[in-house]
């Protein structure tokens, strides 16, 4: 019961200061060094040049968010509510000089979850330095970065940790420490990322739904590494546009963001799963062409390290009909299939193996930016569905409200979401922006 | 000068043929020259804007429904212009109000005939999007602005007939009839004020596709930047159909800041704030 007045598990909070010590030395260390050699040039500069403003902004949301499950929990240990609300909190702070060509960053990130402690977490989305050089740039610090092009699967955006507890899409990411420098040629651009430290993938608790029928215990997750965490990752990408043609070609070694499972007991002889991460070796390809009114949307990845090495793809098209609905509005219809070519018994589980998604975007361009999307992915072989619709609208200058809902149907034992087919859930958010 | 020739012979031939009658020589003629006028009107526009180089604009969209509801908008853009008359210019707009959508940023490669090419950054995923800009006519924010009203105005754009001169306010101002040249406009003609002492559009009248009145757009609070470049710092937009209205008012204009060619690119998009 003690546990229910502490905000944070301990081994969590631990990690989460060495995170928030680790970005942060390095970010100010990098940026008191640009500091004092820019102060340093500026010295150097003839008199009569103005000074260097500094700049500096607050912003940031906060969200009541609540989660409507009609059906009873399924599993042992779930809290039998129908109801969780919780509330998110996500300020942003910006601090520039040099005419914005060095910033400093800060995105922290908390939520307070009334009944699962995996989701009542916080974590640092953003602390990060950068420089803009001229025709290239550094970043030194936490971030987000995304790689991709396809709509219902990212398969090739491999350099943030998936935040499982905030939502099942696997949209939600968390800060990745990184140093990252970017060049850009006429040719295309390149970028380098060096990862000192790995972040472990969240997972909803034993009170929370959408979980696997074993909770994951992510206090004692192993490595293939010795190093573990600390095992440094490294990422190349090149990106360039070829005339209708977007193009992204990318390598990445290190600590592999999808885990494996490995089933334990704890100390009280109760089974409950390990996540396992492997070393793995991933190239990846990420194409999108735009003609008129049709994107044609392709990814790729090969991946070496988890079982025998295997390819992945996602390909799909979009067409918009523009200003159909009403005098303004947009309907964009979608249609994608994702084929996985991994040993699911050697390699982490992937739903979308052999999945067929179907979608449709309507866009109202009003005052309010109204949008939906609704969509589902079947599995060809089994049948078995998921159903998603997403709605969201302003309400004024301050306000937001976003509804989602989520429905699952004919999974079978062989579904790995087969655990949550009593999680169908609708999830409205109210968000405040300041 | 054959293009032009040829372009205007083009124009002649489509008149007679569309208008199923028979014209006289002299009709012609007064055409042909009415057409010439026009596109002389409109090259003198072009060429008093030719070398501003790049500008960066402060600007707040204010928009209003037929009962009187406003919302605000607030943004920045960058403009870079890419010298000669086939390339349009390139911009980067930046969204600071409503506050749900700050940071996010739509970037613009203008072309004359082709679709122009167009990403949109959307800051809470991080994420860059190639989008298609097919949507010429469809509005900007859920304003009465629509993309090609915003978008760089390129002399080849149109085809341009001059209607007549008369006084406009305490200017005199020659009236032009503009034909979008490219696809996917929401509109069949333009009518253009110009204003003959410094060749500024004062005032546009948009006509949708069946030929009716639209928009009326009015241009005011005219400045001059480097003794050459005149820009509006208010317009003011009325949809007659629909009885909304967007105001868009520019707080701050800035000429030849310095703007690179690799500041405006895809990868780019992703650090704008």
């Amino acid at each position: 019961m003690r546990s229910r007045f502490i905000l944070f598990k301990k081994v969590k909070l631990i990690k989460l200061a060495a995170l928030v010590i680790v970005t942060g030395a390095v970010a100010l260390g990098a940026s008191i060094i640009s500091a004092v050699s820019a102060s340093q040039a500026h010295a150097q500069e003839q008199a009569g040049e103005e000074e260097s403003d500094i700049y500096w902004e607050y912003s940031g949301s906060a969200s009541l968010d609540l989660r409507v499950f009609p059906d009873s929990a399924l599993h042992s240990g779930q809290r039998d509510q129908h109801l969780n609300p919780s509330i998110v909190f996500e300020p942003e702070f910006l601090v520039e000089w040099n005419d914005g060509d060095d910033r400093i960053d800060f995105k922290p990130f908390l939520r307070l979850d009334a009944q699962d402690d995996e989701r009542r977490h916080g974590d640092i989305r953003e602390l990060k330095y950068q420089h803009i050089g001229d025709s290239w740039d550094l970043k030194v610090g936490a971030d987000k970065v995304f790689w991709g092009v396809t709509e219902s699967r990212h398969l090739v955006d491999i350099i943030n940790q998936t935040d499982g507890v905030e939502d099942v899409d696997g949209e939600d990411k968390l800060g990745q420490p990184m140093v990252n420098l970017g060049i850009q040629n006429s040719w295309g651009d390149i970028n380098l990322f060096a990862m000192p430290y790995f972040r472990e993938r969240t997972f909803p608790g034993r009170k929370g739904r959408l979980r696997s029928a074993l909770p994951v215990d992510t206090d004692n997750a192993e490595y293939e590494s010795d190093l573990e965490e600390f095992h440094p990752d490294f990422a190349l990408r090149y990106s360039t546009v070829l005339g209708d043609w977007d193009l992204g070609l990318a390598h990445f070694y290190g600590t592999s963001r999808e885990p494996r499972f490995v089933v334990k007991p704890d100390g009280n002889g109760q089974p409950r799963l390990i996540p396992f991460y492997d070393i793995i070796n991933q190239s990846s390809i990420d194409v999108q062409a735009t003609f008129d009114e049709w994107l044609w949307k392709g990814e790729g990845i090969y991946r070496r390290g988890q079982g025998d090495d295997f390819i992945a793809f996602s390909g799909g098209v979009e067409y918009t009909f523009f200003g159909i609905i009403g005098d303004a509005g947009d309907l964009g219809l979608l249609a994608e299939y994702h084929y996985d070519g991994r040993d699911q018994d050697e390699a982490p589980g992937a739903v979308l193996d052999d999945d067929i998604f179907v979608g449709a975007r309507i866009t109202l361009n009003d005052v309010e930016d109204t949008d939906f999307l609704a969509g589902v992915i079947v599995d060809r072989l089994s049948h078995a569905r998921s159903f998603s619709i997403e709605a969201d609208r302003r309400l004024n200058d301050r306000w937001t409200i976003e509804a989602e809902l989520r429905i699952t149907d004919g999974l079978t034992e062989k579904e790995l979401q087969y655990d949550v087919r009593r999680d169908d859930h609708l999830q409205v958010r109210l968000s405040y922006y300041f | 000068m054959s293009k032009k020739l040829l372009s205007t012979v083009f124009s002649l031939s489509l008149v007679a043929f569309t208008s199923g009658t028979v014209l006289s020589s002299a009709a012609l003629a007064d055409e042909a020259a009415d057409i010439a006028k026009g596109t002389e009107i409109a090259e003198e526009w072009d060429r008093r804007d030719w070398g501003f180089g790049d500008t960066e604009s402060y600007m707040e969209m204010q928009l209003e429904n037929r009962h009187g509801d406003k919302s605000i908008r607030e943004m920045r853009q960058k403009t870079l212009e890419v010298p000669g008359h086939d390339v349009g210019d390139k911009s980067l707009t930046i969204f600071d109000k409503p506050r749900d959508v700050k940071g996010t940023a739509f970037l613009s490669f203008a072309k004359i005939f082709d679709p122009d090419d167009q990403w949109m950054y959307l800051p809470a995923v991080k994420r860059v999007k190639r989008i298609s800009s097919k949507n010429k006519s469809g509005p900007f924010l859920g304003s009465e602005f629509a993309y090609e009203d915003l978008s760089a105005q390129e002399l080849k754009k149109y085809t341009y007939k001059w209607l007549r001169d008369e006084p406009c306010g305490e200017l005199q101002c020659a009236v032009v009839e503009q034909t979008p040249t490219y696809e996917n406009s929401g509109y069949t003609k333009m009518i253009t004020w110009y204003d003959l002492s410094e060749y500024r559009q004062q005032k546009i009248d948009y006509y949708d596709r069946k030929g009716k009145l639209l928009k009326t757009l009015v241009s005011s609070d005219f400045k001059q930047h480097l003794d050459k470049y005149w820009r509006p710092y208010n317009m003011y937009m009325e949809n007659h159909q629909t009885g909304k209205k967007t105001r868009l008012v520019f707080s701050k204009i800035e000429f030849q800041k310095g703007l690179k060619d690799s500041e405006l690119t895809k990868n780019t998009l992703k650090r704008v704030r």
